[in-house]
């Protein structure tokens, strides 16, 4: 059913935004030559010359803006260089920052939002190229919102659509860290264990498995709303394969397994800013896994799970105990309540 | 993660889960036909469906969901109680579950969006808190669950409360709902899973004279995926055997006589009241009401409920094409329902059995329904 109004639900990254987007907004999309709006992928890429032009952009507003293991400034920066990277795209030009702030907004809160995307660009070897300053009535805008978009030339573009049936799937590392810090901070729940957001630029870890795996990397997605299994879902709906996943060899380290028990939540649907999804020829699958696992931000990478002939584009989960499908996140993901 | 919880893991070992799967499958191999056995929690139904247990369980065996989910058994005229109480003015606080039950026209969430004081908690002593931050306001806690949860009400009652607070109790009684279920003429249900929390409340001896009523086995389980399949091939082999016993699967947590003190408790300040369940049925001593001696703190008694005023409206024509009474009851599933996905999901839920997390459709809906993958891969 058709909702007269948006809910919290149509930005959470489920199906429920992805029907927005479609209903709403693909219409302003046209034909391009290379991937435009019309494909939804991470951004786009434009021919130029024997090269792709990749563009991406993202908004980002998170509270509290201060979390274990980053903040919105670092988000702002790496989500963008993500995306970018999530392209093939790993060398980026260039960001733009776009900065709406509500009125009263501390400054010294704003010079440490600096900072940290100063440390973030440093990371990404990136800098910011150009930027845009508002400033909104008390209310108007709730603190802030930070806007980021990114540039990059490649000559190879990674699409979320390559994988065919035999093909790898690896993930960089743990998993759910940087929603369920998030949780914790937002809802001052009283959990045990080191909760830390893994929100990370993740062009280099990138480029390094393009490095060891070439035209073998087939399929790249960074698992941010919506987590992992919606990433999955993604690549198996648009390459109509099934996805089979192996929770067993799921990276989670053992204080967001014990917050997610606790709360009721799947890991599987937590949100990543760390982490990327690859797909991966089986051939080179091991290979691609050493390159990854030697970079700074792979150490935890595994390889998950396989791309099947059975049951296109669903994900089937293997448990260990047995299997079932794997249902796409739908709307908020809240903590359970009894 | 503390020693509880890694103590916990020994029960999510997938190499004795397959060893488990295999006793299973040859119990029901020397049975010799299908056998159909019912659980009745909502948590059981979870981990069954989260771990992707039935894809292990032999085609042969069905393990039916029955009235196990104390939010989706809450009955209309219980939430039309609470949504008139909340429209007088008074403000409520409950289980974020409940908050979505629909009632004859209105759910407490259609009472906040016209401007109702509805408090979300996790617990009845944040219910208590909620209280002592209003003193000026009257503060009912609109109570549901099974003995798991009247118990933890009982006990915040004998300890306390502020003067402002009251209880709406929907709270729940579990046996008599298997009564009903193993008198239904339709049934096929030759055993029953008992859900562990609760009968670490009531202790294991309760079920005996069901046991000797209705000549069922019960085997009271835990909720690791180890513990339902010990349960269930415990289960098995009772109804092979046609023996008609208690079984408690769960000694780690469950004793015979159960939790003593809290049951005192339970019965100093409940007593069992006949009433109807969801789309079940009526169920004599099924609710659990506060007993005389609590009167002064039973929002029943102490209010005047208004219920005309919710009634200037229609029902919705789509409840009444739900199915959720056949789904507790374990005669139907929640894929021949027409509305099931449909109309009716977590987002918009038409009946009961989608609101709460521990619902069968809900459960359904969230991992995926039961599609057959025991051939995949």
């Amino acid at each position: 059913m058709a909702s007269d109004r948006i809910g919290m639900k149509h930005g959470s990254g489920g199906r429920a935004m992805r029907q927005l987007v479609e209903d709403v907004f693909l219409s302003l999309g046209g034909p391009v030559d290379g991937v435009g709006l019309a494909e939804l992928d991470d951004g786009a890429a434009l021919r130029v010359g024997d090269q792709w032009l990749v563009v991406t952009t993202d908004s980002h507003v998170v509270h509290p803006r201060f979390f274990p293991g980053g903040d919105i400034g670092r988000l702002a920066v790496c989500g963008t260089v993500n995306d970018l990277a999530m392209m093939g795209a790993t060398e980026p030009a260039g960001l733009t920052c776009a900065v709406v702030l509500e009125e009263g907004f501390p400054r010294a809160e704003l010079e440490r939002i600096r900072d940290s995307m100063k440390r973030a660009c440093d990371e990404a070897g990136v800098t910011i190229v150009t930027g845009d300053t508002k400033v909104m009535g008390k209310g108007e805008v709730d603190g802030i919102v930070l806007n980021t978009t990114g540039v990059a030339m490649t000559r190879r573009i990674v699409r979320d659509s390559g994988l065919r049936v035999g093909d790898r799937i690896i993930v960089t590392g743990t998993i759910a860290d940087h929603g369920m810090a998030v949780m914790r901070e937002r809802r001052a729940l009283d959990l045990e264990g080191d909760l830390r957001s893994d929100v990370a630029p993740l062009n280099g870890l990138v480029r390094a498995a393009l490095r060891a795996g070439g035209d073998d990397v087939v399929a790249l997605k960074d698992p941010t709303r919506g987590g992992l299994g919606s990433a999955l879902h993604e690549f198996a709906q648009k390459a109509g394969v099934g996805v089979l996943l192996d929770l067993q060899s799921v990276p989670v380290t053992a204080a967001v397994q014990a917050a997610c028990e606790v709360l009721g939540i799947d890991p599987l649907l937590v949100a990543n800013e760390g982490k990327a999804v690859v797909g991966v020829r089986s051939g080179a699958a091991e290979r691609v896994l050493a390159a990854i696992r030697e970079h700074p931000l792979g150490r935890g990478a595994a390889i998950v799970g396989t791309a099947i002939a059975e049951r296109p584009g669903n994900v089937i989960l293997d448990t260990g105990f047995g299997k079932r499908i794997l249902a796409e996140a739908e709307g908020e993901i809240l903590p359970r309540i009894c | 993660m503390n020693e509880n919880q890694l103590d916990q893991l020994k029960f999510r070992d997938p190499a004795r889960a397959k060893a488990l799967a295999e006793a299973l499958r040859r119990e029901v191999a020397a049975l010799g036909r299908p056998a159909s056995v019912m659980h009745v929690c909502g948590s059981h139904e979870q981990a069954i469906a989260r771990f992707g247990l039935r894809s292990a369980f032999p085609r042969e065996l069905s393990v039916i969901m029955g009235p196990g989910c104390p939010v989706c058994v809450t009955d209309t005229p219980e939430v039309d109680e609470a949504v008139a109480l909340a429209r007088q003015g008074v403000r409520i606080s409950t289980y974020g579950d409940m908050l979505r039950v629909p009632g004859t026209v209105k759910s407490l969430a259609d009472a906040v969006a016209d401007g109702a004081k509805v408090d979300v908690v996790y617990s009845v002593n944040q219910a208590i808190e909620v209280a002592e931050k209003h003193p000026d306001e009257q503060c009912v806690f609109f109570a549901s669950g099974f003995e798991t949860t009247a118990v933890a009400t009982a006990a915040a009652l004998v300890h306390g409360v502020p003067a402002n607070f009251s209880v709406l109790s929907a709270h729940k009684y579990i046996p008599p709902a298997m009564e009903i279920v193993a008198e239904m003429p339709d049934t096929k249900v030759e055993g029953f899973l008992a859900a562990g929390h609760a009968a670490a409340i009531t202790g294991a001896a309760v079920f005996e004279p069901f046991v000797k009523r209705h000549k069922l086995p019960v085997v009271v389980a835990g909720f690791e995926p180890l513990d339902i399949l010990a349960a269930l091939v415990k289960l098995l082999e009772l109804v092979k055997e046609k023996r008609a016993e208690v079984v408690n699967m769960y000694p780690r947590v469950v004793s015979w006589e159960g939790n003593k003190p809290a049951q005192e408790r339970l019965w100093k300040v409940f007593k069992p009241a006949g009433g109807r369940w969801r789309g079940i049925a009526h169920i004599p001593n099924g609710n659990l009401r506060l007993t005389d001696e609590w009167a002064h703190v039973d929002a029943r008694r102490r209010f005047q409920i208004d219920l005309a005023g919710l009634w200037d409206y229609a029902p919705s024509q789509l409840a009444q094409r739900c199915i959720c009474g056949d789904i507790m009851a374990g005669l139907k599933q929640p894929d021949s329902c027409q509305l099931f996905g449909k109309e009716c999901t977590p987002e918009s839920p038409v009946g009961a059995c989608m609101v709460s997390a521990e619902g069968s459709c809900r459960i359904w809906h969230t991992y995926g329904g039961v599609p057959d993958l025991k051939d995949v891969a």
